[in-house]
């Protein structure tokens, strides 16, 4: 810990925000690919990155110190809240439901443009307007 | 017995008829199906509305878990009057739906429309009825989901596209909500709407709950599609089947209204959204979305494009009515969300019809339609004019009220941008009626008739409405009224 004042960093606790800073920066990864990139699979991918930080976020909020899986049994006294992780559970069909959706689009849009690439759907658009 | 079952049935009866139509893909069958299941909920929801009315708010728990555990529905009036609005326009919309179905979408996929539309509808009505935030945001995703496919099954190749960029956005605003829903739950350990309300006071001041705000109304704002997150909204109207673009300006977006009203005054309460800088931003948003919509819609060469800039500015208008934060404003906001669902509707429905009999909705090839199909483009004046907001029609008790709030406030340089910006709508509108009456050689377009009475009927019933709720306003003002009231008394 000290090293991180010692570089000038705030003095975070890594084991126990460890997974938040995880979160945070697979979100901003994710969130990035969507906007920045041009070819269509790609925004998806990102899309997929930005719900599994989400997915992460929800899950280290659910663990208790020291606990276990929140399963039945004798010597099992302390666990981790199962309740978000039922929540990601609903999460997750959610997500590979919108990524089935949106690939579906890709092969349509493909069929339809002959690209997957922003730019030359949009040049496509263009020139079939002009 | 069945009774008690009510609020959830409203959720189940579409849910449960969207699968039929995948089973037994009969065109003809499913249309039935469909109807049957939104003549249904309307029922329910009328029951809905009564029932709370007369007892106030209904809770239901879902298997008879008790609220911390299991999921609440809960009920109140305005609840109510989102159930009512959805399923009425769904019951109209579905009406009209058979011959513009049978002219944009092919048959072998006919039945796949109404599969996803009662999905839609499912989805629609669970946000309204529900009263668990992640449970909201499940609906939310279902009626999200529904809609991309039923855009991308416009006829042209660009409602593919319009699809996933709103597919791309609208799962970007998803995910903002339940990274929200998560904060909060990690800082109250609850996900029920009444419990988050009453124990987020005592974390309000931290900075997770304020970031979980930002998200929810960044998040929120990308589905109700608020200036400027309204980029999905023009191509997704423009290209989706005409019936698609009805339902989803009357719904999809007002629904998204009722989750920023229940978040911003169910969840968080009427003092802490006073004592946040939320207001003033969402006010200056809506008053961009009002002009720059109004004055872009102007410049349209489609109709359905006109209509869907008009969309971004009348959200502007309910926007504006809630950021007042003053019961008159609120009812303003929310008799507006009403009227927009009345006038789009019987607007994008005139232009289905327009669509069927002529096959496009580019305004210049609309010249001489006044005199070829005089009811539908009556309709379309008459809606027109709810949307400019001439007295007698709807449109005109919505602006009053927020002119009215606009004024209570001191704020009258805003009644003054709401009255420009209906003059805006009245440019805009005009642009179309010119051409429709005033345009193209009498003789031209002959062989064009009249649309068919069971598209009339539909568009006629909505423009009836747009008349009725204008002259007869008692019945509308003292539900939105009760809402507003309700919403500004605090959790309760």
């Amino acid at each position: 810990m000290e090293f991180w004042t010692e570089i000038g960093l705030p003095a975070f606790a890594l084991p126990g925000l460890l997974n938040y800073w995880v979160a945070i920066i697979l979100m901003m990864i994710g969130f990035y690919t969507v906007m920045a990139h041009e070819n269509l699979i790609k925004k998806v991918i990102g899309l997929n990155i930005f719900q599994a930080a989400v997915f992460v976020l929800y899950i280290s909020m659910a663990k208790v110190d020291g606990g276990t899986a929140p399963i039945l049994g004798d010597d099992i006294e302390v666990y981790s809240n199962p309740l978000p992780h039922v929540l990601i559970l609903t999460a997750i069909v959610v997500g590979i439901a919108t990524t089935a959706l949106g690939l579906a689009l890709i092969v349509r849009i493909r069929d339809a443009y002959g690209t997957i690439e922003e730019e030359e759907i949009r040049a496509a658009e263009q020139e079939a307007g002009t | 017995m069945i009774f008690s079952h009510i609020p959830v049935l409203q959720v189940i009866v579409p849910l449960v008829a969207a699968p039929l139509c995948v089973i037994f893909p009969f065109r003809k069958f499913c249309w039935t199906v469909a109807l049957a299941a939104t003549l249904t909920s309307l029922w329910i929801a009328l029951t809905l509305l009564i029932t709370v009315y007369a007892h106030g708010p209904i809770t239901y728990e879902l298997g008879g878990w008790a609220a911390p555990w299991g999921i609440g529905y809960r009920i109140d009036i305005l609840s109510a009057y989102m159930t009512v609005l959805v399923s009425l326009i769904s019951s109209v919309i579905l009406v009209f739906s058979p011959r513009s179905i049978g002219a944009e979408i092919s048959n072998a996929r006919a039945h796949l429309f109404y599969t996803l539309y009662l999905l839609n509808l499912t989805g629609l009505l669970g946000i309204a009825v529900t009263g668990d935030a992640f449970n909201l945001f499940v609906f939310l995703e279902i009626s999200s989901l529904s809609s991309y496919a039923l855009i991308a099954m416009g006829q042209d190749r660009r409602a593919l596209t319009a699809a996933f960029q709103y597919l791309i956005m609208g799962t970007i605003g998803a995910t903002f909500y339940i990274i929200a829903v998560g904060l909060m739950y990690a800082m109250t350990g609850t996900l029920n709407i009444a419990d988050l309300a009453q124990r987020l006071p005592e974390v309000m001041e931290t900075r997770t709950i304020l970031v979980a705000l930002a998200f929810l109304i960044v998040g929120i704002g990308l589905k109700i599609a608020l200036f400027p997150f309204h980029g999905w909204l023009p191509n997704a109207y423009t290209y989706a089947p005409s019936v698609v673009s009805a339902f989803l300006a009357a719904t999809a977006t007002k629904v998204a209204v009722y989750i920023l009203l229940r978040i911003l005054f169910s969840v968080f309460g009427p003092d802490a959204v006073a004592a946040m800088p939320i207001a003033q931003p969402l006010m200056i948003l809506a008053l961009f979305a009002m002009t720059i919509g109004s004055a872009v819609a102007i410049f349209q060469d489609d109709a359905k494009r006109l209509l869907a800039y008009s969309s971004i500015a009348q959200i502007g208008y309910i926007i504006l009515g809630i950021s007042f934060l003053s019961v008159t404003g609120l009812t303003g906001g929310i008799l507006h969300l009403f009227n927009h669902a009345l006038m789009k509707s019987a607007l994008f429905l005139s232009l289905g019809a327009v669509f069927y009999r002529i096959g496009s909705v580019q305004i210049s090839d609309m010249a001489g339609l006044g005199r070829r199909m005089p009811w539908t483009m009556a309709a379309f004046v008459v809606g027109g004019m709810s949307l400019v907001g001439t007295p007698l029609t709807v449109g005109f008790i919505s602006k009053w009220y927020l002119i009215r709030a606009a004024l209570e406030s001191g704020w009258w340089p805003i009644a003054v941008l709401v009255l420009a910006s209906s003059l805006l709508a009245m440019i805009y509108i005009w642009r179309v009626v010119e051409i429709a009456y005033f345009r193209g050689h009498p003789e031209a377009g002959a062989d064009i008739k009249e649309a068919p009475l069971s598209m009339l009927v539909p568009i006629w019933f909505l423009t009836g409405a747009n008349i009725y709720f204008g002259i007869n306003t008692g019945d509308t003002i003292t539900a939105a009224r009760a809402a507003a009231t309700m919403l500004l008394g605090g959790p309760q």
